[in-house]
């Protein structure tokens, strides 16, 4: 039972990463990642929904009827997300404001949705939150990374305290405007699943074709 | 269970249930926290008018600073000081018709469509009573997103004191630099009309150089931003224009508008 709790909360980190594995919650990823205290936020609210969510599915699983289980998800995904809100804007009232629209956007983030159908559909309540807990783990590893990355190299600092001087303040350190628009994010994203099957490459899928070995140019007649 | 959960009555009841329950969650929710919500939103908006004029200082007692500012209302027709209830709000007026007009194209060079007949306006004043700050809510579009922010004039309603965005959805990095505190200060000592009183104040492209005529009505362009500057450029001087404050700021130069506080009248809500 330990081993198993251990595989639901950190499964996910590496081995079964909901960004990187399953290419799920991409939006959120380039949207919320050019600086580490709205990332922090987002990671924090994430995983608080999709645990919770995860959780409460989970409980009424038995008697939900399988023609309207879509629907009642979304209805308690949708309501814990507006109490998340609702909490940030009373208490981090100045990231809530740089979130706006994304806290909102945890609805449509593809993980919530996906645990709450793939497992806690199937599974027994805790361990549906433990699942939710560490999908939200796997998730916040890759926006820290992304977070940390953008936000050093775009804009020299982290959590918005200066760390390489940048040269519009007469520092020497040129910022990479890139790296805080949302493409860039896509090109991290990439470098990190290439990291990560590179060191674990039973993640790379088989072929789905195979190329023919090249054939000779041979006159028609 | 398994068999007559399809059916129904089944399903319209949990549907019933799951929403009953998620409406009291999210309702309880909304009414507990409003309060604290409402605090922070105040205090947000009070932040950046003492930011605009310039008077704002990280880890002040943001209350204590805000009982020399004063709040008072403008026909920004004929730029005389109007009586409002203390909850009246600028932006919830420009979109109703009966206390706003439509802007044609040519006036709206702000992109703001809708106009309020009546707009606040915040006055900070010193140790001795008098004026020190005007201070104008502005808004107007810049390259994806309306800017919303304020800008602070010199009692003299001529020179510009500051300017900062409260709200904004611009390019960090590009249009975002509207944040910048370097960008900001340029706006400071800036002047709004040129010797003919025209309004002349306006972001170029690049850096303004000092010998230039007018070198004083114009601010430097946010590189890699030029729809940004440009909008900003518009919205400034929209504000100060005829459909703007215009009028007010004319009264004000006259010596018509500053009367001091009228009695009874001190230190609106922000």
């Amino acid at each position: 039972m330990a081993e198993k709790t251990k595989d639901l909360l950190f499964g996910p980190i590496f081995d079964n990463n909901p960004i990187a594995l399953q290419i799920l919650g991409i939006c959120s990823a380039l949207a919320v990642t050019s600086n580490l205290s709205t990332t922090v936020t987002m990671c924090i609210a994430l995983t608080m929904v999709t645990a919770f969510s995860n959780f409460f599915v989970s409980t009424v699983r038995n008697v939900i009827p399988s023609s309207i289980r879509i629907i009642v998800q979304m209805t308690i995904i949708a309501s814990l997300v507006i109490v998340v809100d609702q909490f940030l804007k009373a208490y981090a009232y100045s990231i809530s404001k740089q979130l706006s629209v994304f806290v909102g956007l945890i609805i449509t983030n593809c993980i919530v949705m996906g645990r709450a159908e793939a497992f806690a559909m199937k599974n027994a309540p805790v361990p549906s939150f433990m699942d939710g807990i560490g999908n939200g783990l796997g998730y916040s590893v890759l926006l820290l990374t992304l977070g940390f990355v953008r936000e050093l190299f775009g804009a020299g600092s982290l959590f918005g305290m200066q760390v390489l001087p940048s040269t519009a303040d007469g520092g020497w350190y040129q910022t990479n405007g890139l790296l805080l628009l949302p493409p860039s994010a896509f090109f991290l994203i990439g470098c990190f699943i290439w990291a990560v099957r590179t060191w674990k490459p039973e993640q790379v899928e088989k072929d789905e074709f195979k190329m023919k070995p090249h054939t000779r140019v041979s006159d028609a007649f | 269970m398994a068999g007559n959960k399809e059916s129904v009555a089944k399903t319209l009841t949990v549907a019933f249930l799951v929403c009953l329950v998620c409406a009291v969650v999210v309702s309880t929710a909304a009414v507990t926290l409003r309060p604290v919500q409402q605090k922070n939103q105040t205090l947000d908006r009070r932040v950046n008018i003492l930011q605009a004029a310039g008077l704002y200082q990280p880890g002040m007692d943001v209350e204590a600073a805000f009982k020399t500012i004063e709040r008072r209302f403008v026909d920004l027709d004929t730029g005389e000081y109007v009586d409002k209830p203390d909850s009246y709000d600028q932006l919830k007026a420009s979109k109703d018709p009966q206390q706003s007009e439509a802007l044609s194209g040519e006036e709206d060079i702000a992109s703001i469509k809708r106009q309020a007949d009546v707009a606040e306006v915040f006055l900070a004043r010193d140790d001795n009573g008098d004026l020190s700050r005007i201070i104008l809510p502005v808004r107007g579009y810049g390259l994806w997103s309306t800017l919303y922010g304020f800008m602070a004039l010199e009692p003299d309603a001529k020179t510009i004191a500051g300017l900062g965005f409260y709200q904004h959805g611009e390019t960090p990095g590009l249009g975002g630099e509207v944040d910048n505190p370097k960008w900001k200060a340029l706006w400071e000592g800036k002047k709004i009309y040129d010797e003919d009183g025209d309004v002349a104040i306006q972001v170029i492209k690049g850096t303004v150089d000092s010998n230039t005529p007018n070198a004083d009505n114009k601010v430097d362009g946010l590189a890699g931003a030029t729809l940004t500057s440009k909008g900003v450029s518009h919205l400034v001087r929209f504000w100060v224009g005829e459909k703007g404050f215009g009028p007010y700021l004319e009264r004000m130069r006259n010596g018509e508008a500053d009367n001091g506080s009228n009695a009874g009248d001190t230190g609106g809500e922000a």
